[in-house]
């Protein structure tokens, strides 16, 4: 709406600028682009070679998963030598270890603590997103899709979401639906004064 | 991982004690030239001469490349193995200077070859396009003031906290850049578009779904910070700038926008910048809610008895800010402090307010009210809004100073 008024506003303007008096001052065109070419000409296609080498996210519907699988047996294999050293070992009780990265593994129940995949991730996809685009931490970005389907599916097995024998690939993956999914709200304030 | 962050850390004081030892080396060095030539031997850094008795008989160094903060003055960012705070007590208006501004990164900061770099648009577009640094300042520019502010901003707990401490995840600049929407324009958005995926060239490839309409209201991406282009720990050389919204979408050392017809759930957005709200979990809160804070009196300064102004800054994620509340009563009375022009929408905004103190104990807090009519809560307004297991993000409460007879000042924890 604020920006209906202000496109608004600022084509009043120029139209007193140019039909009614030069005394005024040009009014600043930033937000309504009324005297902006329809394209300025700068910048260049990008190829789809370009395009595929950075497009690397993953939605929860799956668009993005690349071909591939995984499974938990190798993801736990490649998480005690890969993960293991900051996460810690999920097979011991991490309570009163103080790790240098967050515990992975939690029950699914919404309300104890600590927060981790099982209790508080939404989308089993972004885990692959994210194991993908910057796990490990000392090798960010150098793990196989196939490594990042294994990882995931030892994490989700580990948070008891998945049985150990599921495979996991661009069809399965954004199948899975998480425990915490349906505690997510969308923020819905608007400002006011209301304290919510 | 731990040892080699620490590793870091170390290198990182290794560089500041060398840096003095080098800088009292010269000063050493150049103490004894008392005279006109004193400027040609004056070029190394931190040149810490004693000062004259009367600098009015001694004639004082030339001019130089580059200038520096006095000797006398050091104010300095408190920073951890992730974030450096701002040191709000040293301020004594809105603009951050870009050496303090505050940080938060997950991966480090990148280092970036500015002929090399280039801004991918794609997705839902009529023309995927790339940008070099020189195309996009070639696009109609625009500066705005606006501040920033990390979601997780506020930390309390005990009496000894300084501004800095509680509330250094803030600071404002004055960001110059191009419009997204002329950049949307260019690449021809499709109109079904309804988010877009913004990402980082950090190691954590830092990524953060945004609706579309915040690109058609007031975003930006952005090149040069106060005038200068832009700190590396800021984003250098392009980053995003989402006025008034928590800082960690503001997505620095950008590299990538993929328009979409849906948000991509990132970890960021999802795992993290979520927060319990009674038995569900709250996600999506873009806006950073209006807040406060006295700097000054603030701990660890004295104040005396008589006139004390009362200082701070006050802001709003919505708008502009409408008025800023002071109590010196520990709550029981409230005042309108003066707010200092221009007060600028979605920015830090100075306020003041004089105040006879007669000497004896008492609080002092300061709340803020926003164009939308929001006020400031109170940390138990906000409990009983969002139980008890709130968590660490959006907490915007009002805070307290204790003034204790002798003039000391605490913080007081709730």
């Amino acid at each position: 709406m604020k920006i209906k008024i202000v496109v608004g506003t600022a084509l009043l303007g120029l139209i007193l600028f140019h039909q009614v008096s030069a005394q005024q001052p040009v009014p600043s065109t930033h937000k309504n682009g009324t005297s902006y070419p329809s394209r300025f000409g700068f910048g260049r296609l990008a190829t789809t070679a370009e395009i595929a080498l950075w497009d690397i996210d993953v939605r929860p519907d799956g668009k993005g998963l690349p071909a591939g699988q995984g499974d938990v047996l190798k993801g736990k294999v490649i998480y005690t030598s890969k993960c293991m050293a900051c996460h810690g070992n999920n097979d011991t009780d991490l309570s009163k270890i103080k790790l240098p990265a967050p515990v992975l593994v939690s029950d699914t129940l919404a309300k104890s603590r600590p927060t981790a995949i099982g209790n508080y991730w939404p989308y089993a996809t972004t885990l692959f997103d994210y194991i993908r685009r910057t796990m490990p931490y000392n090798q960010p970005g150098s793990l196989t899709d196939n490594e990042v389907y294994s990882i995931t599916a030892y994490l989700l097995y580990a948070n008891k979401i998945i049985k150990q024998n599921q495979l996991l690939n661009a069809k399965t993956l954004p199948g899975i639906v998480m425990p915490a999914k349906k505690l997510f709200i969308m923020d819905d304030r608007k400002g006011g004064p209301e304290v919510r | 991982m731990k040892a080699q962050k620490k590793d870091k850390q170390v290198i990182k004081s290794n560089k500041i004690s060398r840096r003095t030892l080098l800088g009292g080396m010269v000063a050493a060095a150049v103490l004894p030239v008392n005279s006109i030539f004193a400027k040609h031997v004056q070029t190394g850094p931190h040149i810490a001469p004693e000062p004259p008795e009367d600098p009015t008989k001694t004639i004082g160094p030339g001019p130089s490349a580059q200038g520096k903060r006095s000797t006398f003055e050091h104010p300095v960012r408190k920073f951890s193995e992730t974030s450096s705070r701002s040191p709000l007590q040293d301020f004594h208006s809105t603009i951050t200077p870009s050496d303090l501004h505050y940080e938060r990164h997950h991966a480090g900061v990148p280092a970036i070859d500015p002929q090399k770099y280039e801004l991918l648009i794609h997705g839902m577009v009529e023309r995927p396009m790339k940008f070099t640094l020189a195309e996009l300042k070639r696009f109609p520019a625009v500066s705005r003031i606006c501040f920033l502010e990390c979601a997780g901003n506020f930390r309390g707990g005990k009496e000894e906290l300084t501004p800095q401490e509680i509330l250094g995840l803030t600071s404002q600049s004055e960001w110059t850049g191009v419009m997204l929407s002329t950049l949307f324009r260019e690449v021809g958005a499709d109109p079904k578009a309804l988010w877009f995926l913004a990402e980082g060239s950090d190691a954590a490839v830092m990524t953060r779904s945004v609706p579309v309409k915040k690109a058609w209201d007031d975003a930006m991406i952005v090149y040069a910070q106060n005038g200068e282009a832009i700190r590396p720990e800021q984003g250098y050389p392009v980053r995003l700038l989402l006025p008034g919204w928590e800082g960690n979408m503001n997505i620095k050392w950008l590299r990538r926008i993929e328009l979409s017809d849906e948000p991509y759930m990132t970890r960021e957005e999802t795992s993290k910048y979520t927060y319990p709200v009674k038995d569900r979990i709250r996600m999506f809160s873009f806006e950073m809610d209006a807040r406060s804070i006295i700097t000054f009196p603030s701990y660890p300064q004295k104040i005396m008895p008589g006139w004390v102004e009362i200082r701070g800054i006050a802001w709003s994620g919505r708008g502009k800010i409408e008025k800023v509340e002071v109590s010196t009563d520990a709550g029981k009375t409230w005042q309108d402090a003066r707010l200092q022009d221009p007060v600028l929408s979605k920015a830090h905004t100075y306020f003041r307010h004089l105040w006879q103190w007669d000497g004896s104990p008492t609080e002092i807090l300061s709340r803020a009210v926003d164009e939308t009519g929001y006020v400031q809560p109170t940390l138990r307004q906000l409990a009983e809004a969002r139980g008890t297991a709130m968590g660490g993000y959006h907490m915007n409460p009002i805070t307290s100073w204790q003034i204790k007879t002798d003039g000391s000042t605490l913080f007081k924890p709730e």
